[in-house]
């Protein structure tokens, strides 16, 4: 007991002196002083700075210089009519109001252009950061698919397979189309292979670019994954059978449990593209942000001393290492549940009931 | 008196979303154990029905990570919009 004692007592020591501060007095002060003029680094602004969207897509500092790229501002007021201008005007640093909008910088408007005169947002149409990363890998991605597609060109089924990328992409389209396409909707699989098949790619790709360093979180952004759950909530109730349609108005219950069952079952046609939505979003910005907030480690301890800091930095390194390697997985399996997903509603709406049953 | 509650009340919000994370993560732990621990009985007791078991596992996985995501997201949302 009393070697238990020692042990957290030697422990705790460590502790201390790795937290105390091993700089002179006048150093101290200098840390102080700084401190005072900076307060510590804004580490949320760094980690939304990367997650959200902006007018600007900054890629990094190097010395005082940034390196960025302003994105053109199209925007429509009420009062004058339509305005294009690039997003350099409004960050500038003396007068950041031009043509009379301006980016709001508290509010529930938050970092989007406003106009000066109303405090209203515009109609607001920018190729803002995200829009931009969607078109860049949305282009990269019909590159591939196109030249993938043209070596199959005069290609027989009796040839032999592609190697290399071409054989890559052929094994993945293959796998996603067996496992998950047909064996999810196999009365109905060729109908929905091109939507399925899209979704998973177009969100694998977003995911993988989305983890280089400097490029933008598309489908950790809201409004990105409410448009693909949307996709798929119109995939499952446009094309759902007349068994799909009478599961829900009218369920193999005792009568009295209908106007329970009725309204949940109409909550199910909404919860579902609802939870897809989240699942992919939330997934995707947990990531980024628990990888930022490891990295921010090392300015968070950078003025708690020599020792502090180095050994974070070492460990913050090892861990953001080690959750990008993570992200790289979630990428993938959030790819495929949101296909699998997709794929067994749409499967579960046309259900073959044999004429016996029904 | 005023402004030390209040700060005193915005302190609370993050106390209250870390541990809701918490609670979370907890949720998350025990229905994801469960849901791994038998499908690893299932896996190993019949090795040749791995495929079958993989697809309902990764989906009821889905499942209780759809739920325990929504919670973090509402914890997320307790900070951001206090």
């Amino acid at each position: 007991m009393t070697r238990l004692k020692m042990t957290l007592f030697a422990i705790a020591a460590m502790l201390s002196l790795l937290f105390s501060s091993p700089l002179s007095a006048q150093e101290a002060e200098n840390v102080e002083a700084v401190a005072a003029e900076q307060e510590g680094p804004d580490i949320s602004g760094m980690i939304f700075g990367h997650i959200l969207d902006s007018y600007e897509w900054h890629f990094t500092d190097i010395g005082d210089t940034k390196i960025v790229l302003y994105l053109p501002c199209i925007v429509k007021s009420e009062t004058t009519g339509w305005h294009v201008f690039s997003s350099s005007h409004l960050y500038h640093p003396e007068g950041a109001v031009y043509e009379g909008f301006q980016i709001a910088e508290s509010g529930s408007n938050e970092g989007k252009i406003i106009e000066v005169a109303t405090g209203e947002r515009p109609l607001d149409i920018s190729i803002t950061k995200n829009a931009l990363a969607l078109l860049i890998n949305s282009l990269i991605l019909i590159c591939i698919f196109l030249y993938c597609a043209r070596w199959y060109k005069g290609k027989t089924a009796q040839d032999a397979a592609p190697k290399g990328f071409v054989g890559a992409i052929e094994s993945m389209v293959g796998w996603v189309y067996d496992d998950i396409i047909v064996a999810n909707i196999p009365q109905n699989a060729n109908r929905y292979a091109p939507y399925l098949l899209t979704a998973f790619f177009f969100i694998f790709l977003n995911n993988l670019i989305g983890l280089i360093p400097g490029s933008a979180n598309i489908t950790g952004n809201i409004a990105i994954t409410f448009f693909l759950a949307t996709c798929t909530f119109l995939m499952i109730n446009l094309f759902g059978n007349k068994h799909y349609w009478l599961d829900i108005f009218n369920p193999h219950v005792p009568w009295w449990l209908k106007p329970i069952m009725i309204p949940i079952e109409i909550l199910g046609m909404f919860t579902k593209p609802v939870a897809l939505m989240i699942r992919l979003f939330a997934n995707i910005m947990a990531g980024h942000t628990a990888m930022l907030a490891l990295f921010s480690m090392i300015f968070i301890t950078a003025s708690m001393g020599a020792i502090l800091n180095g050994s974070m930095t070492v460990l913050a390194v090892l861990f953001t290492i080690f959750m990008n390697a993570l992200e790289l997985l979630v990428a993938f399996i959030q790819a495929y549940v949101f296909t699998m997903l997709s794929a067994i509603f749409i499967g579960l709406s046309q259900p073959v009931v044999h004429e016996s049953e029904a | 008196m005023l402004s030390t509650i209040l700060l005193e009340a915005a302190n609370l919000t993050y106390a209250g979303a870390a541990i809701g994370a918490g609670i979370v993560a907890i949720g998350a732990g025990i229905g994801l154990g469960k849901i791994g621990g038998a499908a690893m009985d299932a896996m190993a007791r019949q090795p040749e029905a791995i495929s079958k078991i993989q697809t309902p596992m990764i989906i009821i996985g889905a499942l209780v990570e759809g739920v325990c995501l929504i919670g973090a997201v509402a914890c997320l949302l307790a900070i951001l919009m206090k």
